[in-house]
């Protein structure tokens, strides 16, 4: 273990620091509102530590309130967490060197800030110049930490908070202020406004199947969009490169997880 | 209110949080035998953000309501104080902000009603 690899946690840290405002708020409303559908203080902060993902936990808090059935509620979480996949998938070349239990406890830390700014930072820099795990940790300990905290806090203060205020308001406000960053281009509107359509009729549908379906046909739109328009599949990751960066940079950080894979002494000194 | 027993509820919260676990450690633990997702997939993919949180936004402030008969069912003080917060949140893309003037607004349009 490098002499400095406190310093790339505390640069991770320091760099994850201005997106602890917004977690903050979002666990508070988490905590409350999960212990104003009928969830124990206990079972909402089992579900911060078990889950430790802020959209799927509003959602699944949502349907357990409405009653919605077991395999309904479970499937529309997991569906709202589908895009991890994509993260899992673009850290993995920088994981790969990672011992067993780092990896796990790495995925089980994987949230929309962390993956943001690991991977750019890791793009950026070697493997011997920058800690890949202890950057990644110092970009996540800091908001499992304020999401745990924030969360009990919720959960603690729930009843108290008066109903007058209808704090559940929050929830939809919530995924408002994520969905702008989320549309990217016209697919992805396209996607959005489908699916928000969509969900208002779907709403008729038993078993609160509404979401789900609206979802998917909303993610059918976007595809269907981008097929008509020949431009099916879009490579997310070499869009975003080109935008930001020269032709020869984006070369050089295609280049870098393998960097990351050959840079034995580096990547492994760091477990 | 949910009608969730502690034991289900709990069993809920496993199997969610299970799921989750399997999702974020996928590519990781796999990587060597699965390097890339395929581009399909991955076209795929890149449309859920956007089409899961617009079903949960619509879905939480008007739906269409069966009974008595057809109807849009909304709280108007919710739609407005939606739609307001919607524009700070297309503007401006911050949580907090988007929640401060979402909520403010519903507070002030149910207190003045």
């Amino acid at each position: 273990m490098p002499a400095d690899g406190r310093s790339d946690f505390r640069d991770g840290a320091r760099a994850v620091a201005p997106f602890l405002l917004g977690v903050a708020p979002f666990g508070l409303v988490v905590g409350v509102t999960a212990v104003n559908v009928g969830v124990t203080p206990l079972q909402a902060v089992g579900m911060s530590l078990l889950l430790f993902t802020g959209a799927a936990q509003l959602a699944l808090i949502e349907l357990v309130g409405r009653g919605a059935p077991f395999a309904v509620a479970a499937a529309t979480a997991l569906v709202v967490n589908l895009r991890y996949l994509m993260y899992s998938a673009s850290l993995a070349p920088y994981f790969r060197r990672f011992s067993l239990p780092t990896k796990w406890l790495g995925a089980y830390g994987m949230t929309d800030h962390a993956y943001a700014l690991s991977v750019v930072e890791f793009r950026e820099t070697a493997p011997d110049e920058r800690s890949r795990a202890w950057y990644y940790f110092g970009a996540a300990t800091p908001v499992w930490v304020v999401w745990m905290s924030t969360t009990v806090a919720g959960a603690l203060l729930g009843k108290t908070v008066p109903s007058e205020l209808s704090l559940e308001f929050a929830v939809p406000l919530m995924f408002m202020a994520l969905l702008f960053p989320a549309v990217e281009d016209r697919p992805t509107a396209t996607a959005a406004v489908v699916a928000g359509g969509t969900a208002v009729v779907a709403a008729v549908l038993p078993f609160n199947l509404g979401l789900v379906t609206a979802a998917t046909l909303g993610i059918a739109a976007g595809v269907a969009t981008e097929v008509r328009a020949g431009s099916f599949p879009k490579d997310d990751r070499e869009g975003r490169t080109s935008d930001d960066a020269t032709g020869g940079e984006a070369t050089e950080s295609r280049a870098g997880p393998r960097e990351s894979g050959t840079g034995d002494s580096a990547g492994g000194g760091d477990q | 209110m949910t009608e969730y027993d502690a034991v289900t509820l709990w069993l809920l919260i496993l199997v969610a949080g299970v799921g989750t676990f399997a999702i974020k450690l996928s590519f990781v633990q796999l990587f060597g035998w699965l390097d890339e997702v395929s581009p399909v997939v991955a076209g795929v993919l890149r449309f859920v953000p956007a089409a899961v949180l617009a079903a949960l936004v619509v879905d939480s402030v008007v739906t269409l309501s069966a009974s008595p008969s057809l109807h849009l069912a909304f709280d108007p003080a919710e739609l407005l104080a939606a739609s307001v917060a919607a524009v700070v949140a297309w503007r401006t893309e911050s949580v907090p902000l988007t929640l401060a003037v979402g909520m403010v607004v519903l507070w002030s349009v149910t207190a003045l009603a």
